[in-house]
């Protein structure tokens, strides 16, 4: 598995979840934007996506954002402090899963991120995760 | 009591593709409340560093802990789905810990029902997180 490149020239390795989801990162103008393509083990109920893979999904998009930042802002660490996800609209089979997240703010000692994940349509979003990290700078 | 939790588990209820191989089991339940086991595992750790599993499997765990409890409360299944669901970090799951989330449903009107738990790793006054959510029905 190649592992992709942050802008800065530097492999983003994903922690071992991410590989587990079974998600990858597409480079979009310069962002790490996650994609999931659908699978038994990400399935709730028959045909959908299960909401804690969503939400695993959304985390993920927060922590590629911010690994990007701080890899280009000389490294740190983040721990999850309180992470809110709202369900918009059911995740269905037939079609992958995007998700990206943006930095609202980086500090010194806290993070704000917001990811959207959507299936077709960017506009028609399937859920969205207010994440809130404590910032360890390196 | 019209929701049978036992039944529901042995059709494989909590089995769903995700539930599954995330190896999430049943442990046990009360009238408003089920609590469910999420096994370590190295595939699920979220922090390299620390060994510490993600957040996205013990979201999945409440998720379903707190569903299963809608039931109890109100006797009988009913589809619904997660409106929102809010995840409080309290400190990380020990490695090679299994984490237990406990999920009570505290409140229930025709259409929504709140929810709320704690997930922890063997000490429930020493929780790893608290979650709080709401659930919208399906029936008309």
């Amino acid at each position: 598995m190649s592992a992709p490149r942050t802008a800065i020239g530097q492999a983003m390795v994903l922690p071992p979840y991410a590989q587990w989801l079974g998600c990858s990162i597409d480079w979009v103008e310069g962002h790490p934007q996650l994609v999931l393509p659908f699978g038994d083990h990400v399935m709730g109920w028959p045909g959908l996506l299960q909401g804690g893979a969503i939400a695993g999904l959304l985390e993920v998009a927060g922590i590629a954002a911010l690994t990007h930042r701080l890899a280009q802002e000389g490294g740190g660490r983040i721990k999850p402090v309180t992470i809110t996800t709202d369900y918009l609209r059911t995740g269905r089979d037939q079609h992958a899963t995007h998700a990206v997240g943006t930095i609202l703010r980086l500090g010194q000692r806290t993070a704000n991120v917001e990811a959207v994940a959507w299936q077709e349509d960017r506009d028609r979003p399937i859920a969205t995760a207010h994440l809130n990290y404590r910032v360890l700078r390196g | 009591m019209g929701f049978d939790m036992e039944r529901f588990v042995a059709m494989g209820g909590l089995g769903g593709g995700h539930g599954r191989h995330l190896g999430i089991g049943y442990r046990a339940h009360g009238e408003d409340w089920a609590e469910l086991a999420l096994p370590y595992d190295p595939r699920l750790i979220g922090d390299p560093a620390s060994g510490v599993i993600a957040s996205g499997p013990i979201v999945a765990m409440m998720d379903m802990a707190t569903s299963v409890a809608v039931w109890l409360k109100r006797g009988v299944f009913e589809a619904h789905v997660t409106l929102d669901l809010r995840v409080d970090y309290l400190r990380p799951a020990l490695p090679e810990r299994t984490v237990i989330g406990r999920g009570e449903c505290y409140r229930i009107t025709r259409s929504v029902a709140f929810v709320r738990g704690i997930a922890h790793d063997g000490d429930p006054d020493d929780p790893v997180a608290h979650v709080a959510g709401t659930f919208i029905g399906m029936r008309a």
